[in-house]
């Protein structure tokens, strides 16, 4: 049963009948080349946005600017990691957001109620935890959807941070607390929350292109029954994961706070469209299986530079609002697109064993 | 290989493109900062060598076109760029039509851009891109007062001038903040209204009000009651407040039981667009002799005007405000004014030519509300 819910991914793969070739084997090859060339044309992507931004804007390439680009948005990019992880074994958490939400009213509530920060931030990136492992546990051990799961969770955590703190904002946050989220590393134009980002990026990336964890994920995402045969503990990696993402958007929410200076119980509101444009943009497959973690930074700096350069040029929301969405149907439909052109060719050219071909 | 090789190659460029922006920042600054640079120091809140006498002066060279506004010049034009909460909000539109008239009569830029939700998250980067930009002026209306504040504040900090309007940022993190009206006098225009529509300003009132906790409802409503003691007011009778949540549903269902429960009513006061939009429609689908009255937006009520069961009804102008906050912004930016509070101005047009002063906290009041009613009704689209 679990094997049609690779199915879809799949596509033109072949059916894989040795175990241990999607783990990582010689097939992967080709799939490998995929990747590079994805993230080569998001760097193309990149570089054009940059030169745009440069020749429209005179002010574009000021390292002020810079700085505020990165700023706007670091809580979606951090966000955007462990969802690319959550992805990439087929699952989702559109619960993000409401998470930040929670931890930033909880954040606002244990201030006000007089809790010292660094207590409040450590009990709001722990109740974050909590609120992934429920996440976890609905869909590991009672086998539902993540997409409906997270769903739900996604209405019920924005409800219990609209219980905690009401439609009310708290502020007084101390100044070193506000100046982590607003402020820039002196002497840079780099905003702090990016160190955080980087080590995450770092470490994430590391452990999903370095380590046995990596292709571990890889050969859930890419076929769920022969993971499971091959004896990775599938569920239970499914449930780190989704800890790791809820403790990390705990983690964003008081960012958010620390940025506005300010914790409600509305913020996020909307983030979790973003970080998952952000993740399929990065050229991680929505079906799982594919992905990698430079590709998901690109694409963070891809969305902050159009977001940027279309601000610069007073380019209204709206136009902004569609050139966001094509981009995310662009970077789902390409991928695609291609491998589709391809059978297509390979059956006009009479030659139906084309997946035949990259085995060797 | 070559996999590996195109790999590596991706991760040299990502490298390179991060260098590259982090390095092309300060080699390119010299022509960047003179733009941001430039419109700092030709906006100088002490005004040196700007004329103090002419507000209404245009600032702008009149010889310089103005087509490339979507590039600040930084020369000293004055540059106005207006961040409402949201775009596409025809609140915040009518206020730039007034923003708009304002800029063409001073001859400066007007530009109107911002997010498309109202959030701080998408607003903040709307203020930081304009402070990059060097706009003379930014004028705001908050998201969340706290959120936009450091965002204000490096605004300022840079030399531009902040002005708030609509909602206000907290206080500090803008000069001025130009308030819509002065709340203290929506309750003795609710009873005046009220008033004018009871024939012989006489007979039974109700109120139809938000939500039991609304803190501007409860207000006006506190001070309605205590005006309504007044002497000229002897005959008329509150006889209920009820709360329709702001929820067209709730208000409907609340509108037609005050019109079961008083038979005798004249008036249904609700100082809320939804509420006052709710009741109207009732008592035009019953047609019932009630007339409603309240705060209201003129496209919401233009019908209930026209059919007499909304005769008269309040806001305030926000075409006005969009064109005072205008006001305001040119005159920080000349350094007439530095938003100090007992500071005055006079904007033509406006507050029947008196001048205006700046109140505590640096809050400068449009005027008293506005009252709509058949006349002046089709002025206004919003």
């Amino acid at each position: 049963m679990s094997d049609y819910q690779s199915a879809p991914g799949s596509v033109a793969e072949p059916p894989a009948p040795d175990p241990s070739a999607p783990a990582g084997g010689g097939g992967s090859t080709r799939l490998l080349a995929a990747f590079a060339r994805w993230e080569v044309l998001l760097l193309a992507v990149v570089v054009a946005f940059i030169w745009i931004g440069a020749t429209v804007s005179p002010v574009f390439l000021a390292p002020g600017n810079f700085g505020n680009l990165v700023a706007a948005v670091m809580e979606v990019a951090i966000m955007s990691l462990p969802m690319a992880l959550i992805i990439i074994v087929g699952e989702i958490d559109l619960s993000v957001e409401s998470m930040a939400g929670l931890s930033a009213a909880l954040l606002g509530f244990l201030f006000d109620a007089g809790v010292p920060l660094p207590v409040a931030v450590v009990a709001c990136v722990l109740v974050g935890g909590l609120g992934g492992l429920f996440n976890g546990l609905l869909v590991t051990r009672a086998g539902l959807p993540s997409l409906v799961v997270t769903l739900g969770t996604l209405a019920l955590y924005r409800g219990m941070a609209l219980i905690i703190l009401g439609p009310r904002g708290i502020s007084g946050f101390p100044s070193e607390f506000t100046s982590f989220g607003f402020g820039r590393i002196p002497g840079t134009p780099i905003p702090w929350p990016f160190l955080i980002y980087l080590a995450l990026a770092v470490v994430l990336g590391f452990v999903l292109h370095r380590t046995w964890i990596g292709r571990r994920l890889f050969a859930i995402g890419k076929n769920l029954g022969t993971a499971q045969y091959s004896g990775i503990r599938v569920q239970r990696i499914k449930l780190q994961l989704f800890v790791l993402s809820g403790t990390i958007a705990a983690l964003a929410g008081v960012l958010l706070a620390a940025r506005f200076a300010s914790a409600r119980a509305d913020l996020a509101q909307g983030m979790t469209l973003t970080v998952v444009t952000i993740v399929l943009l990065g050229g991680v497959n929505i079906f799982g299986g594919r992905g990698t973690i430079v590709g998901v930074a690109l694409a963070a700096l891809a969305l902050a530079l159009l977001g940027n350069v279309l601000r610069l040029t007073n380019v209204s929301a709206e136009i902004q609002s569609i050139a966001v969405g094509g981009l995310l149907i662009v970077s789902v439909l390409v991928p695609n697109l291609g491998r589709w052109l391809g059978l297509a060719f390979a059956r006009v050219r009479g030659a139906p064993p084309a997946r035949a071909g990259p085995g060797a | 290989m070559i996999p590996q090789q195109l790999r590596r190659i991706a991760a040299i460029g990502t490298t390179l493109v991060f260098v590259l922006a982090a390095c092309g920042g300060p080699a390119a600054s010299p022509p960047a900062a003179t733009s941001t640079n430039g419109g700092g120091t030709a906006t100088p809140t002490t005004g040196a060598g700007q004329p103090t006498d002419a507000p209404a002066e245009p600032t702008a060279a009149p010889g310089e076109p103005t087509a490339a506004a979507s590039e600040p010049t930084g020369d000293g034009d004055l540059n106005v760029v207006f961040i409402p909460k949201a775009v596409n909000n025809p609140y915040f539109d009518a206020a730039a039509e007034g923003a708009q008239r304002a800029a063409d009569e001073l001859g400066g830029d007007f530009t109107q851009i911002g997010p498309q939700n109202a959030t701080p998250d998408e607003q903040i980067p709307y203020i930081q891109d304009a402070t990059t930009q060097g706009y003379s002026a930014i004028v705001v209306s908050a998201t969340g007062a706290d959120e936009v504040a450091p965002a204000l504040q490096a605004a300022m900090d840079a030399g531009i001038s902040v002005v708030g309007y609509d909602s206000s940022p907290t206080s500090g993190a803008y000069d001025v903040f130009v308030n819509q009206t002065d709340f203290s006098l929506i309750g003795g225009a609710l009873a005046e209204w009220a008033c004018n529509l009871a024939p012989d300003c006489s007979g039974e009132i109700a109120i139809l009000s938000a939500t039991a906790t609304a803190s501007n409802q409860n207000a006006w409503i506190a001070d309605m009651e205590t005006a309504l003691e007044d002497e000229q007011y002897a005959n008329l009778e509150l006889v209920e407040t009820v709360f329709g949540n702001d929820d067209p549903q709730e208000s409907t269902t609340q509108a037609q039981g005050l019109l079961q429960s008083y038979p005798d009513l004249r008036v249904i006061v609700a100082p809320t667009t939804v509420g006052i939009l709710a009741a109207a429609q009732v008592v035009s689908q019953e047609n019932s002799e009630v007339k409603v009255t309240g705060l209201g937006l003129p496209n919401d009520m233009r019908q209930f005007v026209e059919n007499d069961v909304t005769p008269e009804f309040g806001l305030w102008s926000v075409p006005d405000l969009g064109y005072l906050a205008y006001h305001v912004a040119a005159l920080l930016v000349s350094g007439d004014i530095t938003g100090a509070p007992g500071e005055t101005f006079t904007v033509e047009g406006l507050n029947d030519g008196q001048p205006y002063e700046i109140g505590e906290d640096s809050v400068v009041i449009l005027g008293p509300p506005f009252t709509f009613n058949a006349d002046n009704i089709g002025d206004f689209n919003f």
